[in-house]
């Protein structure tokens, strides 16, 4: 079954390439969307027989995590997609900016790449060999690429050609440590297939360790490039701006913690290998610096979609920090991963529906979304609280835990980091999000079903989860935590 | 063999050189085929003593895609640019090969520190890949046209490929078809990309796209 | 000291000459033309060391002083450089240095005499002189210094001697790498194309010339010797690198005699299929050559 969700996605979308007819082709994406969903809800409640193709391909915690949470957001997405072609096919297409006239890409183009997407994303999270996971990887990247460019402008061009580059830069780092990872396998133990996850566990004491160290250096930088982690995140804010929202919403919910997924396999290995400080250090450090660098350019920024962006940069700093203090900050990063997801995704979608009913990206043209947009204006504040670590949100219990993590043990400057920066982004970001949701109404305009419910589905999860974590879920996370190290 | 091995590093080092130095688009073009070329031999020269069907197929779908294929792709790509007038780089030509000839060094010291298996040990190998590497860093970073990028991220795929078929063999087959078909889709949706490019801006000067910034004014 | 070396220092300074003829008559052949006759430079040197010299009003004795002195420091330097596997009249460990330094004195004396006849045209060939010898010399030093120690020595005739057809096969790559090296710098220091015509006067395209302008009689006689000599030198080194024969002495004379002319028929065919480069190319072309002999020696020391 690992295999057919890999496959019915990609199937689905080389097919879409083909198909003429538009309502054809939303159909098969919905219809996709659908059955990636369901043979996920298999896979987590019920017991999935593991190890195809000699172990490469596996289902364990961590990946059926990522896993639920790429399928939840897609289906959400494609749902919102449906109806945004359509709308997007009616309406003129005068760039918002500049007011020059501009073409959409073909439909069929982004619905194929988008369900190319989705079934390189399944490979990333079920891939147990470090070289299908790279595979993976690069696909999202190749996938994504026409996504980001589905406008053609030339401000979409400038951000779709700074992701492919900096990315696709950044994943052949990772390949180098991909293969510095097979040197430090070979070197002692002569392993035969020397990427494999499992292998690599259980070797982990006869691994090599200048080169594992290398390695990780490698993939941390590499993956950490693709994941939005700060010196390397330059790419994000302006992908972000210019894609369309829909695509914003899964690159930010499901693409980043899948790239996050290659740093935690990494960090597996260093941990089984003794090698857990080093990695720890690096992780906790770069953590700290995409928090900076996202504080930085949140305050007074003035377009909302890259607050959002940089929103993500602060988010995947502190899933970074908090698999790298470990033990309950591993449990906290993990339930922050779902957390952070969801929000974001309903943040962008809902800030698609604000620039569709205000046509403008700057925060500053935008006033009383909650009189004019009455759902989505709730749902942006909710989700700006929610995304701050607002209680009763989910996101606040994550991050109050890692912040706990941090404190017991005995890293008060690392704490006292981790609390500031948050709340300068708080501020920040209330002081933007805020002025757009208050004020009278300035325009009227309809909200259409599509746009409200995938975003207040997602909002759900994040509400309960700020109050109750269903214990199975909770096992789920601590089984994750164990297995990644520390507990 | 081993004095082969290291002529064909060592042409791989010059190519890097001359890349780093060239003034013209479409020698840089030919240099890249040049490096292809040289990565199959050495993709046959390095596993000499047992050569496998695996090797052969891997050198020659290697060296068919990165010295035929991604040439005319690039060709095709800039065709219609006026890219014969090169434009000055950020990092002028001949400060590019003296700041070859340091990341050389660096190379050369960072893989004395890792200790190297003994059937490749007093190999160049590893230095010459991390130079790669870094030159394809240097020519990405320094340069303004959008070829030349994408030229730099093809050096140092090449350099992280050197390092793989010498160090890191015992691979599946498929990986490494997998990693080829990446880098092939990569460098395509690249071409596609630099033609709506010099379409839509008529150059290819990726520093002039700088619409999209954060300076709050 | 030898016998044997000091022949070889007697067929050096007579067969000199000859060489630049070989060259003047591969170019001639090459262009179509009969040419000179081979030994037209001999009878050149007879011609100017029977006329008098005239010496312009506003030079010094320095003016008087180049020639001699680039002479004298040319011979000296032939006189550090091996013939085949004997060793060199002067030699010892660390001659390499010396060598350089005495092309060092050469190029210091001309152009002080060059500026000093206080014609701008002068200086400005001077300037340039100078500019594409400091970046030639770091090459010539390194590369030459990539053989102590594939070689085990420091002396000019311990490094020759101890190329071997087996040094060859072990250390072909950083060889080669230093022949490339000194073939740019042997077309550099002669002034040959790509670097310079020396067969033209034009201010655009020329540097060597226009130094010894003002030159006339037995100092222009001993300048034309002394490049003569500098081709002599600089040819032996790459010869000797190229041909690592040992056989009997006889033999070897022979052989790198041999080596010599074809080299210079060699030179003749560079300088008749290309062109000269744009002189702002040339500091690039000599950096190129620079990075060569930084890798040779990178690759030497390994």
């Amino acid at each position: 079954m690992l295999i057919a969700l890999i496959l019915v996605p990609a199937a689905a979308g080389l097919l879409a390439f083909f198909i003429r007819r538009d309502d054809l082709r939303r159909a098969l994406l919905l219809a996709t969307a659908i059955a990636h969903t369901a043979m996920t809800a298999i896979a987590v409640f019920g017991r999935v027989p593991v190890a195809p193709m000699e172990g490469w391909l596996a289902m364990d915690a961590v990946g059926l995590l990522f896993l639920a949470i790429t399928s939840t957001l897609f289906l959400c997405a494609a749902l919102y997609a449906v109806g945004y072609l359509a709308r997007e096919i009616r309406d003129e297409h005068r760039d918002i900016e500049e007011g020059l006239l501009f073409a959409n890409a073909p439909e069929a183009v982004f619905t194929g790449c988008l369900l190319l997407f989705l079934s390189t994303m399944t490979l990333v999270t079920v891939s147990q060999h470090f070289g299908l996971l790279w595979v993976g990887v690069e696909g999202t990247t190749l996938a994504t690429a026409p996504l980001i460019y589905f406008h053609h402008h030339h401000r979409s061009l400038e951000a779709a050609w700074k992701y492919l580059l900096i990315c696709s830069i950044g994943i052949a780092i990772a390949l180098l440590g991909n293969f510095f990872l097979a040197v430090a396998a070979t070197r002692e133990s002569g392993m035969p297939d020397p990427l494999v996850v499992q292998a690599l566990l259980q070797h982990a004491a006869r691994l090599n360790v200048p080169w594992l160290q290398a390695a990780f250096l490698c993939l941390l930088v590499g993956y950490g490039t693709k994941m939005g982690l700060a010196p390397m995140h330059t790419w994000l804010p302006d992908a972000h701006s210019e894609a369309p929202s829909v695509v914003s919403a899964l690159l930010s919910g499901a693409l980043l913690n899948c790239a996050f997924l290659g740093i935690l396999r990494v960090q597996q290995v260093m941990e089984a290998a003794g090698q857990a400080l080093f990695g720890r250090q690096l992780l906790v450090g770069f953590g700290l610096v995409s928090l900076g660098f996202a504080a930085a350019f949140i305050l007074r920024q003035p377009d909302y979609k890259r607050m959002l962006a940089y929103s993500s940069v602060e988010h995947m700093g502190i899933l970074a920090l908090g698999v790298g203090l470990a033990g309950a900050g591993t449990f906290g990063a993990m339930l922050h991963s779902i957390n952070h997801s969801l929000s974001k995704a309903m943040l962008f979608l809902v800030a698609g529906n604000i620039l569709a009913a205000y046509r403008t990206k700057s925060a500053s043209e935008v006033h009383g979304v909650t009189r004019t947009l009455p759902v989505s204006g709730t749902l942006w504040v909710a989700g700006f609280l929610a995304i701050t670590g607002s209680p009763p949100f989910g996101t606040f219990l994550s991050e109050f835990t890692i912040l706990r993590a941090a404190l017991d043990q005995h890293r008060p400057g690392v704490a006292i980091m981790y609390l500031g920066l948050l709340g300068l982004i708080f501020v920040g970001m209330a002081s933007i999000t805020l002025k757009m949701a208050q004020g009278p109404a300035s325009k009227h305009a309809k909200e259409p079903l599509f746009s409200i419910l995938p975003p207040a589905v997602l909002a759900i999860p994040v509400l309960v989860l700020g109050v109750y974590i269903p214990p199975p879920l909770s096992r789920a996370l601590q089984e994750i935590a164990h297995t990644l190290g520390g507990s | 063999m081993n004095a082969w091995n290291d002529s064909v590093l060592v042409f791989l080092v010059l190519t890097n050189f001359i890349l780093l130095g060239s003034r013209r688009p479409a020698a840089r073009i030919r240099l890249t085929a040049i490096q292809g070329l040289l990565l199959g031999i050495l993709t046959i020269l390095v596993h000499a003593d047992d050569v496998r069907l695996r090797t052969l197929l891997l050198a020659l779908g290697s060296t068919f895609v990165k010295a035929g294929v991604f040439p005319w792709l690039l060709r095709r790509a800039v065709r219609e640019t006026d890219v014969r007038r090169g434009v000055e780089p950020f990092v002028g030509y001949t400060l590019s090969v003296l700041m070859g000839m340091a990341l050389l060094g660096l190379s050369i010291w960072m893989s004395s520190r890792l200790p190297l298996p003994p059937s490749q040990a007093g190999s160049l190998v590893v230095p010459v890949s991390f130079f790669s590497v870094f030159a394809g860093l240097l020519l990405v970073v320094s340069r303004k046209t959008a070829l030349s990028q994408v030229l730099g991220y093809l050096v140092l795929e090449n350099g992280v490929y050197t390092f793989g078929i010498a160090l890191a063999y015992e691979q599946q087959l498929m990986v490494e078809l997998g990693i080829l078909l990446d880098l092939l889709v990569g460098v395509f949706v690249m071409g596609i990309i630099i033609f709506h490019i010099s379409r839509e801006f008529d150059h290819i000067e990726v520093h002039r796209l700088a619409t999209l910034k954060d300076d709050h004014s | 000291m030898n016998v044997a070396a000091f022949l070889h220092i007697a067929v050096a300074m007579i067969l000199a000459p000859f060489l630049l003829g070989v060259i003047n008559r591969t170019k001639a052949i090459f262009a179509g033309r009969t040419g000179q006759p081979l030994l037209q430079v001999y009878y050149d040197l007879l011609k100017l060391l029977r006329k008098g010299a005239v010496y312009s009003r506003t030079t010094t004795w320095v003016f008087r002083a180049g020639p001699i002195v680039g002479l004298a420091a040319l011979l000296t330097a032939l006189l550090l450089v091996p013939f085949g596997a004997q060793r060199a009249p002067l030699a010892f460990e660390g001659d390499v240095i010396l060598f350089a330094g005495l092309f060092a004195v050469l190029r210091f004396f001309t152009v002080i005499a060059a500026l000093d006849t206080g014609s701008a045209f002068e200086g400005m060939g001077a300037s340039r002189e100078v500019q594409f010898s400091a970046l030639a010399e770091p090459a010539l030093l390194l590369g030459l210094a990539a053989l102590a120690p594939l070689t085990g020595s420091f002396s000019l005739s311990g490094m020759l001697a101890g190329i071997t057809a087996h040094t060859w096969l072990r250390t072909g790559p950083a060889l080669a790498l230093v022949v490339a090296v000194l073939l740019v710098v042997f077309l550099t220091e002669n002034a040959r194309i790509p670097v310079d015509d020396p067969n033209t006067h034009l201010e655009l395209t020329m540097i060597h010339e226009v130094m010894v302008l003002d030159h006339s009689g037995p100092d222009l006689a001993f300048i034309l010797y002394g490049s003569a000599l500098k081709l002599w030198t600089l040819g032996v080194l790459l010869v000797g690198i190229l041909l690592p024969v040992q056989t009997g002495p006889w033999l070897d004379v022979v052989l790198r005699l041999a080596g010599m002319i074809v080299l210079a028929v060699v030179t003749g065919i560079i300088e008749s299929t290309m062109a000269r480069l744009r002189l702002t190319h040339v500091p690039q072309f000599l950096a190129g050559a620079g990075v060569l002999s930084v890798l040779a020696l990178l690759l030497a020391l390994r």
